[in-house]
């Protein structure tokens, strides 16, 4: 019998927004600051395991329906697509690039390849940690 | 690819054809048959070289192989290689032909028989052919390994496959010997023909490498010849079809190391060493065989232990031959060139009647059941064939007349006689040993074929104790020894054609620089008659006191059991293999204990030792602390709160205690990432802090319940030495490494990223940029762990069902 933690869940549903903007920020942040495709990765993930936490597993995944194994597997297809994508630039394996944009609503934007790969690495990341946390706690 | 080559791989690829032949025709005709013609082609092949060989021809061919090693399938023809091609040929047609009728159509596996048996007759071929070293160890170690397969033909037997197992082991021992002495040679002289070495062995007998060199391929020869202590597995290789002993343990294999030692008595010859090993250990092996001989009882080991002697013999004699070219290639020193031809033409008799015993002793055994001498007896009225053909090869042991063992006897008294008042190599001394001990082994010798024959042929018949009623042979399987019989006898009346067309061209083959006419003349007047002289004397008494002690035979031969069981070659031979099976299972068993605290325990220990050491020789500690940055009250503080949790890690009482300490450990380093201005690092070491003292927590409240330990770490010296070793190795070298930067690093590349990679975060640019395919690697690493993880507890609940250890 569950107790009634209804204090944790109403905790849970702010603090889930809070920090998963928190580590979509540190994503993006990465490319000049502090943070980067595996710190957002791994933050994101503790957003699912809090989650997990706070309601029961098979709620979460009803709400959430992701196969975090086949996110690990894009993950890992992307990181390594971005690096094929350098060879019809006839460019050697991972060559990135950069420019700068000027988009309609954020004025100039600089677009680098290598976000793509960080997309990669915080997916595998994101997809690992929840894949590793979830079958523990399903192991019993 | 001359004709030559094709003739010696014609036996292999013919092998390749036999276990079709056999599938498709065995029902209905032998599969000898078939392969009968191949040795006979081949016989008939080499016949058309002895009239250009013995007019002085040397018939030389290429065939490329590894060019760019100086490894071709060269072949040298000359009259040492082609007494040997021919024998292999000649008795491996009869040794087939004796097989048709002696290996049954029903019940064995004939394919595979004829198939080893092709392959030993090729090798042996392209062993006495190649003038490559290198091809002729090729050759060489096919022989062994075709002789082993044979040797074990029938491996449902135990005895079969120990004999097999013996004679591999100690052949291919002296083989490869063999060839670290080759490559000794080829280094030395720098090419790998044997016909080249000869020429450029001059300038080389001085060197450093002579002697090993020299010491290994006697090794190789001594082994393969069965010479002492190497003899052992001779005997045990009677277990093989008498076909093969008759081919292989008499005529052909184990005079491969004859033709190595002959073949290379250009090279080494001359020497003292030379002279000494060869011709000793020839007369050790020769004496040791004949006195072994007379003790067995077994027909086959009888004639394995005579074959010992005779190839002591022929190793002895060309040891005493060589003595002629430690004089110079002069006049004087021709008259020790008899020993050699001595040792050549006895090659050829030794083969003939050889071959023809060992097909008598399988023809009784076919026909009785029993080899035995003590269960044989009075078959001279029943098998008179057999009788005959055994009293002449008998007797053409015996050394006695009129059979050609006789002429190669009396060539051998001369050659000790000779060798005897040698001015050189101090036979002043040790030089009247020779012809002792060739009497005494030549009486021995002359008791053994006695007993072989009238032990088996006369006396009084036992049909009781034998296993079938005795009658003579079919005539297939007596026409190849009655053909062998015929040529001890042939050869006794006209040794002269021999004398000419084969051994003299094979003598300027071992001994090349006897260019003279004059060196070799004895060849030509090797007659049964030559006056009443010391030789004569010699054998009429080892007639008399060979008779003596046969007559006697039952009153001394108690003498062989005076000496223990133990006390044996055969005994020192299974206490080694054996000795070394233990010893191995024992420092195996000492040092793999199965537990990984003790392997920890070697590879950390080897660690240590090996940088301290490298550190101490090559005076690599230098502590240059000119250019550390200065300490800052911060950094003092975190590295005390590193101790502390690190000993809190080693000193606590309980797993949870340790696992809080390891999380702080990681929150402390956490912090010195932020103060040495790491936030990447810091932010990811924190989170990564976090799960694993969660997984950590996780592992230990899943521990079992049964003997729950909450004692602290037990103390061991060993580990408090290997684990401050360690430390102390590891401090060292990063204080030296830190101290000795040798040039500036390339961090000013990256600080660039801007620029080049348009990222301000430098750490970020490294990882998806600049060195993105190690992020590619490890995300690949990490998601593989997670489904490591998956699969083991996914896997372990549903139970596959077929449990390995069950």
């Amino acid at each position: 019998m569950r107790p009634n933690d209804i204090l944790l869940h109403s905790v849970t549903k702010i603090a889930t927004f809070i920090i998963l903007t928190f580590s979509i920020y540190l994503f993006f942040a990465g490319h000049h600051n502090p943070g980067g495709g595996f710190i957002g990765g791994l933050a994101t993930a503790s957003v699912v395991v809090l989650l997990f936490l706070a309601f029961d597993v098979e709620t979460v995944k009803k709400y959430l329906p992701l196969d975090f194994q086949l996110m690990t597997a894009l993950g890992v297809l992307l990181a390594v697509l971005t690096g094929v994508g350098s060879f019809f630039f006839d460019a050697p394996f991972l060559s990135q690039t950069f420019d700068y944009f000027e988009l309609p609503i954020f004025g100039e934007v600089e677009l680098a390849t290598a976000v793509l790969f960080d997309i990669g690495v915080a997916m595998a990341v994101i997809g690992t940690a929840v894949t590793i946390i979830l079958s523990i706690s399903e192991a019993d | 690819m001359s004709w030559i080559h094709i003739m010696i791989l014609l036996p292999f690829i013919y092998a390749i054809l036999v276990p079709f032949l056999y599938k498709l025709y065995s029902h209905k005709l032998h599969t000898g048959w078939f392969v009968m013609p191949i040795p006979v082609i081949i016989f008939i092949y080499l016949l058309q070289y002895i009239t250009p060989i013995s007019s002085g021809e040397k018939i030389y061919t290429t065939l490329a192989w590894m060019p760019s090693l100086g490894i071709n399938f060269t072949t040298n023809v000359d009259g040492l290689s082609l007494i040997f091609g021919l024998l292999i040929t000649g008795i491996g047609a009869l040794v087939i032909l004796y097989s048709i009728y002696y290996m049954a159509k029903k019940r064995e596996a004939l394919h595979n028989f004829y198939i080893y048996l092709l392959l030993f007759m090729g090798a042996m071929l392209g062993l006495v052919f190649s003038d490559n070293i290198f091809v002729l160890y090729v050759f060489w170690e096919i022989t062994s390994i075709s002789s082993f397969l044979l040797i074990a033909y029938w491996y449902q037997r135990p005895k079969s496959r120990y004999g097999a197992q013996k004679s591999m082991l100690i052949t291919i021992f002296g083989g490869l010997a063999m060839l670290a002495g080759f490559i000794m040679l080829s280094m030395m002289t720098g090419t790998n023909s044997v016909q080249e070495i000869i020429s450029q062995m001059n300038d080389v007998t001085s060197g450093p490498l002579f002697v090993p060199a020299m010491l290994l391929t006697l090794l190789g020869a001594f082994t393969k010849s069965a010479q002492f202590p190497f003899s052992i597995w001779l005997p045990d290789a009677m277990e093989a079809p008498t076909p093969i002993s008759a081919y292989l343990h008499s005529a052909t294999m184990v005079k491969a190391g004859i033709y190595l030692v002959a073949r290379f008595t250009p090279v080494f010859g001359g020497a003292v060493e030379w002279f000494w090993i060869v011709s000793v250990v020839g007369m050790i092996t020769m004496i040791w065989g004949s006195f072994y001989a007379v003790k067995q009882t077994d027909l086959k080991a009888l004639l394995a232990y005579s074959t010992i002697s005779q190839l002591g013999l022929i190793m002895s004699l060309l040891g005493l031959g060589s003595a002629s070219m430690a004089f110079g290639f002069t006049e004087e020193s021709a008259m020790y060139t008899v020993a050699t031809g001595a040792a050549m033409f006895h090659l050829i008799n030794h083969a003939t009647f050889k071959g023809s015993l060992f097909m008598v002793v399988g023809i009784i055994d076919y026909e009785t059941g029993t080899r035995d001498i003590r269960r044989l007896g009075g078959l001279m009225t029943i098998m008179p064939i057999s009788f005959t053909l055994s009293i002449i090869g008998g007797f053409a042991m015996a050394g006695l007349p009129p059979f050609n063992g006789f002429l190669s006897k009396e060539m051998f008294f001369t050659s000790v006689l000779r060798a005897s008042e040698l001015p050189i190599f101090s036979m002043e001394t040790f030089g009247i040993m020779f012809p002792v001990i060739a009497w005494v082994a030549s009486v021995f010798t002359f008791v053994y074929c006695m007993i072989l024959i009238f032990r088996t042929f006369a006396g009084k018949h036992q049909p009781e104790r034998l296993e079938k009623k005795a009658h003579e042979a079919p005539v297939g399987m007596l026409i190849p020894p009655i053909v062998l019989s015929s040529l001890v006898v042939i050869i006794f009346f006209f040794p002269n054609i021999i004398g000419q067309s084969l051994l003299k061209p094979s003598l300027a083959a071992i001994l090349p620089g006897f260019t003279q006419d004059g060196a070799f003349e004895f060849i030509t007047k090797i007659e049964a008659w030559h006056g009443f002289n010391t030789e004569l004397f010699m054998t009429i008494g080892i007639v008399i006191f060979g008779t003596l002690l046969y007559l006697s035979h039952k009153k001394w031969s108690s003498v062989f059991y005076t000496l223990p069981e133990w006390f044996s070659l055969n005994s020192v031979y299974n206490a080694a293999l054996e000795k070394s099976e233990t010893v191995a299972r024992g420092i195996t068993n000492n040092y793999m204990t199965g537990f990984i605290r003790d392997y920890l325990v070697y590879i950390f220990a080897f660690f240590s030792i090996a940088l301290l050491t490298c550190v101490w020789v090559l005076k690599g500690v230098s502590l240059d602390i000119s250019n550390n940055a200065p300490i800052s009250i911060y950094e003092v503080i975190l590295v005390i709160g590193i101790v502390i949790s690190a000993l809190g890690v080693l000193f606590s009482k309980s797993r949870l205690t340790a696992i809080i300490s390891v999380g702080a450990l990681g929150y402390i380093i956490a912090l010195l990432f932020v103060i040495f201005r790491a936030p990447d690092l810091a932010l990811t070491q924190l989170i990564v802090e976090t799960v694993t003292v969660a997984l950590f927590l996780l592992c230990f409240y899943h521990l079992p319940e049964f003997k729950k330990e909450h004692s602290r770490v037990r103390f061991r010296i060993t580990n408090l030495i290997i684990s401050l070793g360690v430390g102390i190795t590891v401090t060292l070298l990063a204080l030296s490494a830190q101290g000795n930067k040798l040039f500036e690093p390339i961090s000013s590349y990256f600080e660039n990223s801007y620029e080049l990679a348009g990222a301000r975060n430098m750490v970020n640019a490294i990882l998806v940029d600049f060195r993105g395919f190690d992020t590619l690697l490890e995300i690949l690493v990490l998601s593989v762990a997670g489904l490591g993880v998956y699969t083991l507890i996914k896997l372990r609940k549903q139970g596959s069902g077929t449990n390995e250890t069950e």
